[in-house]
Order: structure tokens, then sequence, then C-alpha cells
């Protein structure tokens, strides 16, 4: 008969208009906040995700996970008396790898022999040329820069970022990627210790 | 279950005494014809070798040695290994070399982009235009003596970055202070738009006059797009009418063209990663796979055993959500607004959810590296995969299917408009789930296995009438069979290392060229490179399924209402990114 297959059609546009409704209540029955929530932000983009899926942004945000890339920033670690201590030689590799080269680096010299001082004297990141590949952190071998997870950063003026602007602490750094964080700390703490033990071991028979 | 794969060696220097030599340039292959004996070799290789697609076809400048190459790849729809032939032709203008489009009419878009960004004029082309860049454009941008706006130096990575890396915006580089490169002496005071008439004179030759003699009347010309809701971007068609009815039809594109080839070449082998992603921007994860399958090719490495499962789930998943995708953008094409299109669209976002969590990114991924993949997927990821693979998108799929496959309006628009037989498929190079629905049971995963495609147990989805009908039902027989390899592949999937190489930032590719192809969502995506040792391709050409299969849209409309032209362009699955390159 025509138009069966329409109306097998509606049946499903049937069940799933029912659902929402079905979800949204039994979320309120169990007293559950199935809006605004982290809670209820997972669920909707979990395997069992029935109902009202969309997410309403900015008053409600997509919980980005661990990986997610969103422009670079330079790592430092604070030190006990206050002071930023940059991760960043200045070695080149991050402005080399870059795809679109956005990144340019001034590497400084010691002015009293003229050799190469590792702390870049400026470095300078041209945002709006960036693409987020995170080639420059991935192949980084000082874990000195790391890509953001702030996304929402829009600007009518063109966005060329210094030094300064790029610098985050790597408390910030942990924040956002705890498991990235402690994967490398313990990574260098064992290069450390086995630097350390090569020193002795090197140490004891001159001895 | 492995396919046996046809080991018939072709031997045309044998068959071709005097007219045909062997390659013998270190670390290529195939065999070089001369141009005045291109048109009987290329007949024999069709007729008696059997090799009836053309895949590829593209150009190479060989600026020190001062000569052009025509590149030819071709294939068999049975399956197997391809044959490659070249043409060389001395740099001196005027370039000329025979057109195939006589033997393949796939070959017509290929040649028209060889003589557009090489100036290599295929002589007996019926339509000898620029296609990329528009009428008027100064010089060919891929030979390599041709210099963009923005030139700053031959190769990346630029010396201006480092260790003196003092900023400067790209345009203040430039004279004009924009992204322009006028041609000498040119007035825009007196400028005309003058070059159209070349494209609706192409197309009078479609026009045919009033016969009956009893009315007289004139065909229209009607110009869809390039902004027209149903063109997926920028794409333009101009079409002449009768009526209703569609009488010649000329697709204009390039309004999204960048020269990503261009763009390649001045970067290193590891660069070219994240650009592919821009491709075909639904399916970053396939173009990450055809690019570096190329590479690897080349660089004659392993790829790590469990970053090849990685590959295939990875790869699976983005043929589903993509299937999945031009479903409902077809359905949205012809009327029913966004119902269908937001139910795809809650799979879709979940497949890329996993994306963003193991690479990084939604759709821009650039999670491929040489040798395997750039970072392991946890176990709690797996399982989110498992879930969506064995519980949630069958069921969705079926929902899908029960929403749309029966319903007599969309039936009815469907079957039996734009049929495409096999033979014209073969002849236009039409690949990917296209060409399967007009009975031709060629996939790359089973024809010409990659990765480890031979491994899994699947069908390759073929229907037989070649219309609309079956080109969309088609869809939902691959999405089945990719949760089919998807199943196998994550209960296979072993622990270890997840790449076979060291991390390197520079690259070094033996010289030689590779041409690495790959079953695309979408098609045969193919990549055609040539290395000459450094650290850059000389030659990196991208066979984009999307162009490719474009090339029949002329045949499968001539005849039909303009109506259904729409459906069609939705049926073809083009994406801008990829078609204007």
């Amino acid at each position: 008969m025509y138009g069966l297959g329409i109306l097998k059609g509606l049946s499903v546009t049937w069940k799933r208009f029912w659902d929402t409704y079905i979800d949204d209540i039994s979320w309120a029955v169990s007293g559950k906040k199935r809006y605004r929530t982290e809670e209820g932000i997972k669920h909707r983009s979990s395997k069992n995700t029935k109902g009202i899926f969309t997410v309403q942004y900015p008053e409600e945000q997509l919980i980005v996970p661990e990986e997610f890339r969103f422009l670079p920033f330079l790592v430092y670690d604070e030190l006990a008396d206050g002071t930023k201590d940059i991760r960043c030689t200045s070695c080149g590799i991050c402005a080399k790898v870059c795809p679109p080269q956005c990144i340019w680096i001034v590497r400084s010299n010691d002015p009293v022999t003229g050799k190469p001082v590792a702390v870049p004297a400026a470095y300078y990141l041209d945002a709006d040329i960036c693409m987020n590949c995170g080639f420059c952190a991935e192949y980084c071998p000082f874990d000195a820069i790391k890509m953001d997870h702030n996304f929402d950063i829009a600007s009518t003026e063109r966005s060329v970022y210094n030094l300064e602007r790029l610098l985050k602490p790597a408390s910030y750094y942990a924040e956002i990627r705890p498991q990235n964080f402690t994967m490398e700390e313990e990574a260098r703490k064992a290069k450390e210790a086995a630097k350390a033990a090569k020193a002795k071991a090197a140490a004891a028979p001159a001895a | 279950m492995a396919t046996p794969t046809l080991t018939q060696t072709v031997d045309l220097v044998a068959r071709f005494p005097g007219k045909v030599t062997a390659d013998e340039r270190p670390g290529y292959s195939g065999f070089i014809v001369t141009k005045e004996s291109l048109i009987e070799v290329a007949t024999a290789v069709r007729d008696e070798f059997g090799f009836d697609l053309l895949s590829s076809l593209t150009g190479v400048d060989y600026l020190a040695e001062n000569k052009m190459e025509v590149v030819y790849n071709a294939y068999k729809t049975t399956g197997g290994a391809g044959l490659e032939f070249k043409v060389q032709v001395e740099r001196v203008d005027p370039i000329e070399v025979p057109s195939l489009t006589g033997i393949w009419r796939g070959a017509e878009y290929q040649e028209r982009e060889v003589w557009d960004l090489y100036g290599i004029k295929f002589t007996d082309h019926p339509d000898m235009r620029r296609i990329l860049m528009w009428e008027g454009f100064e010089g060919h941008p891929l030979r390599k003596d041709w210099k963009e706006a923005f030139y700053e130096e031959e190769i990346k990575p630029y010396k201006s970055r480092w260790p003196e890396g003092k900023h400067t915006f790209a345009e203040d580089r430039n004279p004009f202070h924009d992204n322009l490169n006028l041609p000498k002496d040119f007035d825009p005071e007196k400028y005309v738009v003058d070059k159209e008439e070349d494209l609706y004179a192409s197309l009078e030759r479609h026009t045919m006059k009033d016969e009956e003699g009893k009315m007289k009347t004139d065909s229209v010309v009607v110009n869809l797009g390039p902004h027209h809701p149903s063109t997926h971007g920028v794409l333009r068609v101009a079409v002449t009418l009768n009526g209703e009815t569609v009488m010649g039809l000329k697709p204009v594109m390039g309004y999204l063209h960048r020269n990503h080839e261009k763009i390649g070449e001045r970067n290193t082998f590891t660069q070219i990663i994240p650009y592919t992603d821009r491709l075909d921007y639904f399916n970053s994860m396939s173009n990450n796979f055809g690019y570096v399958t190329a590479v690897e090719k080349l660089m004659k490495i392993q790829v790590a055993e469990r970053a090849e499962y990685i590959r295939v789930i990875m790869a699976e998943l983005s043929r589903i959500q993509n299937h999945l995708i031009f479903v409902g953008m077809l359905i949205n094409d012809l009327g029913s607004m966004f119902t269908p299109a937001f139910y795809v669209f809650e799979e879709r976002e979940l497949i890329l959810d996993i994306f963003e969590a193991v690479s990084g990114s939604r759709m821009m991924c650039n999670y491929y590296r040489f040798g395997g993949v750039v970072r392991d997927v946890s176990d709690e990821m797996l399982q989110k995969i498992k879930d969506l693979v064995f519980e949630r998108l069958p069921a969705k799929t079926d929902e899908v299917e029960r929403l749309l496959n029966e319903n007599e309006l969309l039936v009815g628009r469907l079957k039996g408009t734009h049929v495409l037989s096999a033979e014209d498929a073969i002849n236009f190079s039409v690949t990917g789930p296209v060409l399967r629905a007009s009975g031709v049971p060629y996939d790359l995963r089973r024809a010409d296995p990659y990765s480890i495609y031979d491994r899994f147990d699947f069908d390759v989805a073929v229907r037989h009438n070649g219309d609309m009908m079956d080109n969309y039902l088609i869809r939902f027989d691959e999405i089945r069979q990719s949760l089919r390899i998807l199943e196998q592949a994550l209960k296979q999937i072993p622990q270890g290392p997840i790449n076979s190489q060291k991390p390197n930032y520079q690259i070094k590719v033996p010289a030689g060229e590779a041409y690495g192809r790959i079953e695309s969502p979408k098609g045969e995506l193919g990549f055609y490179i040539v290395s000459n040792g450094k650290g850059n391709p000389y030659r990196y050409h991208v066979r984009a399924p999307s162009f490719v299969n474009l090339t029949a849209i002329e045949k499968m409309c001539i005849g039909t209402k303009i109506q259904d032209f729409v459906a069609l362009l939705a049926m073809l699955d083009i994406v801008m990114g990829e078609l204007d390159r």
C-alpha cells in the first residue's frame, strides 16, 4: 500500500519524540540534573544517549579529552625563589617542523663569548597561521612546548603571540594533561637517576 | 581469506620494440613510451593487456633535465598490480602530448588539470580549457620555475624562522600587500570578464537545435552555484536546458583551489601529513592513511603490528561516519530538511569523540605517522569503540534504514534515475561506491589489498542497477561491511609498539617514485610521490576520488531532469576540499 513506508519512517521519528521526554523525566524523577552538569554532559556523549543530544554552548561546554590540542604554549617551571625557569632552549626544532611555519625564534647569545645560550631571546607564534597540528609539542625534546586546551579565543585583530603571552606554568600543564605530565615526569626522573648512576660509576674507578 | 592476486607480467618493451623502453632511473619503475606511439600503446594496454581503469594521470616537471613527463597509472578492475607508463617531452613551449580521452574518458578532467598546472597541451582533447585556475591566469603554477605571490624559499623549513626569527607578515613581502600576482600591463579599470565565452562555447556542443520544426525553442543557460546549498561548498555548474531537460552540462571548479600540491612540494614529508587532513575534511583519517601508505612504499618500511590494526579501525570508523553523513546530506538536499541529517549526526559525533580522544582533534586528526601512528589507543578508548561497534551502530544503522529506505517519496525520486552502466563507469575512471553500485565489484581492500585488509573476512558491497537507489543503498551495505571488519579488528588487535620507526622530524626518503592508493570512503585515493632523496618531495600529486568521479557527471545528466541533478551531486559524494585541492 502506498504510504506504508512513510508511516514506517514516521514511527521512528515518533519514537524519538517520546524518547526525549522519557529521558528527561526519568532524570528528573531520579533527582539528577541532565543539563549543565558534568554527569549530564557525559551521559549525552555516551553510547546510551537518547533524547536531547545537543550541548548548549556556551552555557554548557563539552568536556575536552586530555589529548585535545589547540594552539601551543611554552612551559616554565616555577623555582623555589619565584623565578620562571623557561624549559625552551631555543633549539629551533619546533620552528623547523612547523608545517605552516608560524613559529619565529630569536636565539640569545652570551654577550661575552658570543656563544648561543639555552634560552630564547624572543619567541613569536602567529596564532592566525597555526593549524593546530601539534607537531611542535610532539617533536620537542625538552617538553618545553605543549598544546593548550583553551579554544574560545576569537578576536578581531591579528594574533601574533610573543614569549610573554605564550608562557604558562608547569602546574597549568599538569592540570590540563595529568596523564602526560606524570608520564613525562617519571621519564625525566628515571633519566636523571640513570645519569647520576652513570656519573657515580664513572667517578668510582677514578677515585 | 586472502584474495589471489593476478600475476601476469606485462612486457611492453617486447611488444613494442623501439617504441617503448623500460624506465631504468633508480627507484623508478614502469615504461617510457614515445610520444608518437602513445595512442597505439595505450590502446594495447587497455584492449590486449586488460588494464581497463585509468586510475591516475599527472605531470612531472624535471626542470634540471629540461623535460616534462606525463605519468599514467592503469589498473585492472579484476584486481592485481597496475601498469605505469610515461611520456617524456622536451620542456619547450608549446608542449604537446596526444590526449587519451578517446581510450579512457576518465582522462578528460585529469588532462585538463595537467594543462592547467603544467602547461602540457593534449592534442585532440575535446575541451582543452583550464580547470582549477581561472581563464586568463598567468602561468602554470606547478612548474618548478613558477613562484607564488608569497614566495619565500624553495623548500621548508625557511631560514628566516630560526635562529634570527623576527616575525613578519607574509603580505608585507608582496608589493601589493595582498595575495595577488597580476599579469604585466594589467589595468583593473579596463578589465572585462570575457573568458566565460569558452565555457559556454564548450556547452554548445551538446545543444540540439529544434528538429521537429513545429515550434522553435531556445535553450536556456542556467548557472547552478557557486553558492547553491546543494553543491556542498563552492561548485558551479553551467547547464543548458531544453525546458526542464538537461542538454549540456559543465562543472566549473577551483573556487577552493589553493594548490595543495605546490604547498606539498615546499613542505617536508612529515609536514604534508596535517595538510592531507584538509583534502577530504570528513575523512582525515583516510587521507593520512593514503599518504603514509605511499611514502612507506617509497621508504620500504614495515608498519608496527598494533599500529596496522589501529589504522584499520580508524579508517573504517571514518568510512561509517562518512556514509552516515552522506545519507543525511542527500536527504537534506532532496528536501527533507534536517531530521534525518541530525539523527545521523549523533552517531557521527560519537565517532568524532573517539577521534578527538585519540588524535587530539575531531576533524583534522593528523594521526598517522610513517611506520605507525602518533599515539596509542587506551583500553578505555578501545572499550568505547567496542560499545559503538557491537551495540550502538548496528542498531542505529537499522533505525536510519527503517526511517528512510521504504519511504515512497524517496524511492520514487531515486529509482531508475541517472543510470550509469558498468562499462561507462569504468571508462570514466569512476571508483568507490558509485562504481560498485554499477555492478563492478572493485574494492581496493580486496582488489589490491594494502595494510592488513587481506586478514579480514568481509564482502565487497556490490549492487547491479547503477541507478540512484542502488547508489544510496550500497552505502548501507558498506557500513555493515565496515562494522564486520571493525568487529574482527577489535577482537584481534595485539599489544605492542605503535611505531616501527624512531621519532624523526627530518625524514629522508630514498630517491624514486611511488603510487600508493587506498579505498577511501569516496573512492580510490591515490598519492603519486617522487623523491629525489632529500627531505622534501620533488613531486606530490593527489588523485582525488571526488575530482575524478565528477568526470562522469556530464554523461549521467544529459537527458535527465534538472531537479534530479541536485540528488546526483549529493550521490557522487563530492567534497570541495578534495575536489579543488
